[in-house]
């Protein structure tokens, strides 16, 4: 029984928050890797593309609910998701015309990437500021919970409680979606061939005659996809905050690494590497650790490795310890 | 137009915008924009021996400006000697015993024969090594946090001369740059950009919860000053004196001689790391650095170390960073953790470096203080802007409140623009690289 109740207790707080977020990094790294592996340059906006998009998504939500529509037990979001996505599509093509496509034209070297992504996550940041407000806001509605602490009690007559937040559950299902229709569409389509082609060999590519335009524009419409679904999924699970989502940057980047920069397969690995290595680390482990042991050996303290203000150094140290024993990631990456 | 006229009328343009800013708003102000300006060129001036010397891409500039904040705290601070005596010793065993272990797992890692045994013996020191730590570190920092915790609960500085913590905010930084530089140097530029920016969250992170270091988001508030005290100036009868003869009341007039002795503090260093930084430019070294730059393989075949030499300049840059970290906590007077941003700190300085002009010192000083006045004015600027544009709409109109609200969160997207632009129409930035 107390094994049962260690193993509640840990999938309470641990496993299923970490699978949770391991979706949300795994489908930002993925918007990520697919921009390393197609235009081959960090995308340092990719944070704010997620809050861009999250935004134009909560808007919508509002004006839904406003009108009195809802998804009955699912949150209203998911209905409007489809609309923020379109959003978040229209302003990234509307960048690469306006900015990116110049210094394609030009060649332009990485490097000059990477500082024109540091613009326009300036131009990004600032936009959702100036029309949503640094703030807070939450946007969930719907049923909390698929399963409560309370409700799970009653079911199994353990001592230890079992929460599903919708949110977690709906997260998971998503990503899992989502996923498979990227996979589908890179191994299985024309155009999805024709991008892993482009990815490969740039030069090869373009003499068997795909069109790099194309390849770019549709690259960006899966990034913009991506980095919706991820920033919406996030912020039912959480909350929204312009600036939390320019801090998950950096464990999405290094979901990105410790998978492979690059590679799709390798983005999922990293992603829910990077969030279940942040979870085990900042938990308290004492009330597993008391069902457990034998009393003797139960921890006095809380049995915590680091407090949780360190979960991005976490994040870090792994990305670290990659970079320095396989500098290609986990899956084989790219290097530019 | 020669390049010197040119230089002249960009710095003379400097000029009137902060005396205009004096007339306009107040001297007081125009004073904080020359102060911050100074701090900022010579951040830019750190970065720009990085990027535009070595082309090495350093996102974690706000990491390094921190540590050299917390050497102000350091240094300037009264011991806490209660504090030291309940645990402080403990606390400083504890971490010499983390870095034993992060050492002796390096030496295991080249002593060990490669396979199974060595990542195993590894990971044992590792994991015995935090524990031992913990144990040892948990009960100092308790005992240390538990003294005066409203005031103090925090080990203290050295109670030396404030002024002593630049040249030690440097020395603090190059140390992070170094370990940092050791592990991610050899790896390719975007992996630096994003070690760096994950180092500068993480130094960040300890600032703000390590109380016993110095108070974590409780702020140390009252550090020692370089320069009098206001209340000090206004009850001396010589300066009131002299300050009516100037035609001004004694509270405008102390202020302002404070900010301008600050201003004269941070103009010597400005000078001394311009002309410093100027002589390694047009030194041996410095096109040595610009040929690793254009060239890495080139640069190698001729039997340039170029792993070395790019330690040695994200070094040298990052202790700049360091140095102009120390000055800005001692001219606010107070080390608040909760206020570094990578937006404001670290992001902003690539866009005056940029703007400057990337591998001119000279630009990056310009820049410096061009995108510190843009950055501060935006925000007046723009609301004069939603005043206007919102001037035709409504009272009580929704979009009028937003749009008023909103304009303080313009400068992001005015500095993002400027970025751009410049980038786009002039990658060379104000002052080209000659």
């Amino acid at each position: 029984m107390d094994l049962l109740n260690a193993f509640v207790t840990l999938s309470n707080f641990v496993l299923i928050p970490a699978i949770a977020y391991g979706s949300q990094l795994a489908l930002g790294a993925l918007g990520v890797t697919l921009i390393y592996g197609i235009l081959r340059f960090s995308n340092f906006a990719h944070g704010d593309t997620m809050a861009f998009g999250t935004m134009a998504t909560i808007l919508i939500t509002w004006a839904f609910q406003a009108a009195g529509i809802s998804a009955g037990p699912l949150p209203t979001a998911l209905l409007a998701l489809p609309f923020g996505i379109a959003a978040c599509a229209l302003l990234i093509l509307a960048t690469d015309r306006g900015i990116y496509r110049f210094y394609r034209t030009q060649k332009a070297k990485p490097i000059i990437f990477v500082m024109v992504s540091l613009g326009v996550m300036f131009i990004m940041n600032g936009l959702v500021r100036f029309i949503i407000g640094p703030n807070d806001q939450r946007f969930s509605d719907g049923e909390r919970f698929i399963i409560s602490v309370r409700e799970f009690k009653a079911l199994t007559g353990l001592k230890e409680g079992l929460a599903i937040k919708t949110t977690q559950g709906l997260t998971v299902i998503t990503a899992v979606i989502v996923v498979a229709l990227l996979f589908y569409f890179l191994n299985r389509t024309r155009t999805g061939k024709s991008m892993r082609a482009y990815s490969d060999n740039e030069d090869l590519a373009l003499l068997s005659g795909i069109n790099p335009e194309r390849v770019v524009m549709v690259t960006w419409l899966i990034v913009a996809a991506l980095a919706t679904v991820a920033g919406v999924l996030y912020g039912l699970d959480k909350s929204f905050k312009p600036f939390v989502y320019f801090q998950l940057l950096l464990p999405i980047f290094a979901s990105a690494i410790v998978g492979g920069l690059g590679n799709p397969l390798g983005a999922i690995a990293g992603g829910f590497t990077i969030a279940f290595s942040e979870v085990m680390i900042t938990y308290a482990w004492k009330k597993v650790a008391n069902y457990t042991l034998p009393d003797a050996l139960a921890p006095d303290g809380l049995a915590q490795l680091l407090s949780t203000d360190y979960k991005f150094a976490v994040s870090f140290v792994i990305l670290l310890i990659v970079l320095l024993f396989r500098p290609t990631g986990l899956f084989a990456g790219k290097s530019v | 137009m020669s390049d010197t006229t040119r230089n002249f009328a960009y710095f003379a343009f400097i000029a009137v915008l902060i005396i205009g800013t004096g007339f306009i708003q107040s001297w007081n102000s125009a004073l904080f924009v020359l102060n911050f300006g100074l701090i900022s060129a010579i951040m830019a001036l750190g970065v720009n021996l990085q990027w535009g010397f070595a082309g090495l891409f350093n996102v974690g500039i706000m990491g390094f400006v921190a540590l050299g904040g917390l050497a102000t705290v350091l240094i300037s601070m009264p011991p806490e000697t209660e504090a030291w005596s309940a645990g402080g010793l403990r606390v400083v065993v504890a971490l010499i015993l983390g870095a034993a272990t992060v050492v002796g797992a390096i030496v295991a890692y080249g002593a060990l024969p490669k396979g199974r045994v060595r990542v195993v013996g590894m990971v044992a020191i590792l994991i015995i090594g935090f524990f031992v730590y913990r144990a040892v570190f948990d009960g100092g920092v308790q005992a240390v946090e538990a003294i005066n915790p409203a005031n103090a609960g925090y080990l203290g500085g050295l109670g030396l001369p404030v002024l002593l913590a630049w040249p030690v905010g440097g020395v603090l930084a190059a140390g992070a740059a170094w370990i940092i530089g050791k592990t991610a140097l050899g790896l390719r530029s975007d992996y630096l950009a994003i070690a760096t920016l994950g180092i500068a969250e993480i130094i960040i992170a300890i600032m703000k919860n390590e109380d016993w270091l110095a108070r974590g988001v409780k702020n140390v508030v009252g550090l020692p000053r370089p320069a009098p005290y206001e209340i000090d100036l206004q009850n001396d009868p010589d300066f009131v004196e002299r300050a009516a003869g100037l035609g001004l009341d004694p509270v405008t007039a102390s202020t302002l001689w404070v900010k301008l002795i600050y201003a004269g503090l941070f103009a010597v260093v400005l000078i001394a790391l311009f002309m410093l930084a100027q002589r390694a430019l047009h030194s041996p070294w410095g096109r040595m650095m610009r040929a690793i730059r254009d060239n890495e393989v080139a640069a190698e075949a001729m039997g340039k170390d170029v792993t070395a030499r790019h330690l040695q300049v994200f070094v040298l840059g990052s202790a700049i960073c360091g140095i102009a970290g120390a000055m800005m906590t001692t001219l606010d007077g107070q080390l608040t953790p909760g206020t570094y941003q990578p937006l404001r700190f670290t992001f902003l300085v690539w866009v005056m470096v940029i703007v400057g002009g990337s591998g001119s010192n000279l630009g990056a000083v310009l820049g410096g203080f061009l995108i510190w006045w843009l950055w501060v004015m935006v925000e007046p600027i723009g609301l004069g802007l939603m005043q206007l544009i919102t001037s035709g709409m409504a009272e009580g109109f929704w979009l009028r409140a937003h749009l008023l609200e909103s304009a303080a969160h313009m400068r992001l997207l005015t500095m993002g623009v400027v970025l751009l632009l410049v980038l786009r129409f002039s990658p060379r930035g104000l002052i080209p690289e000659k």
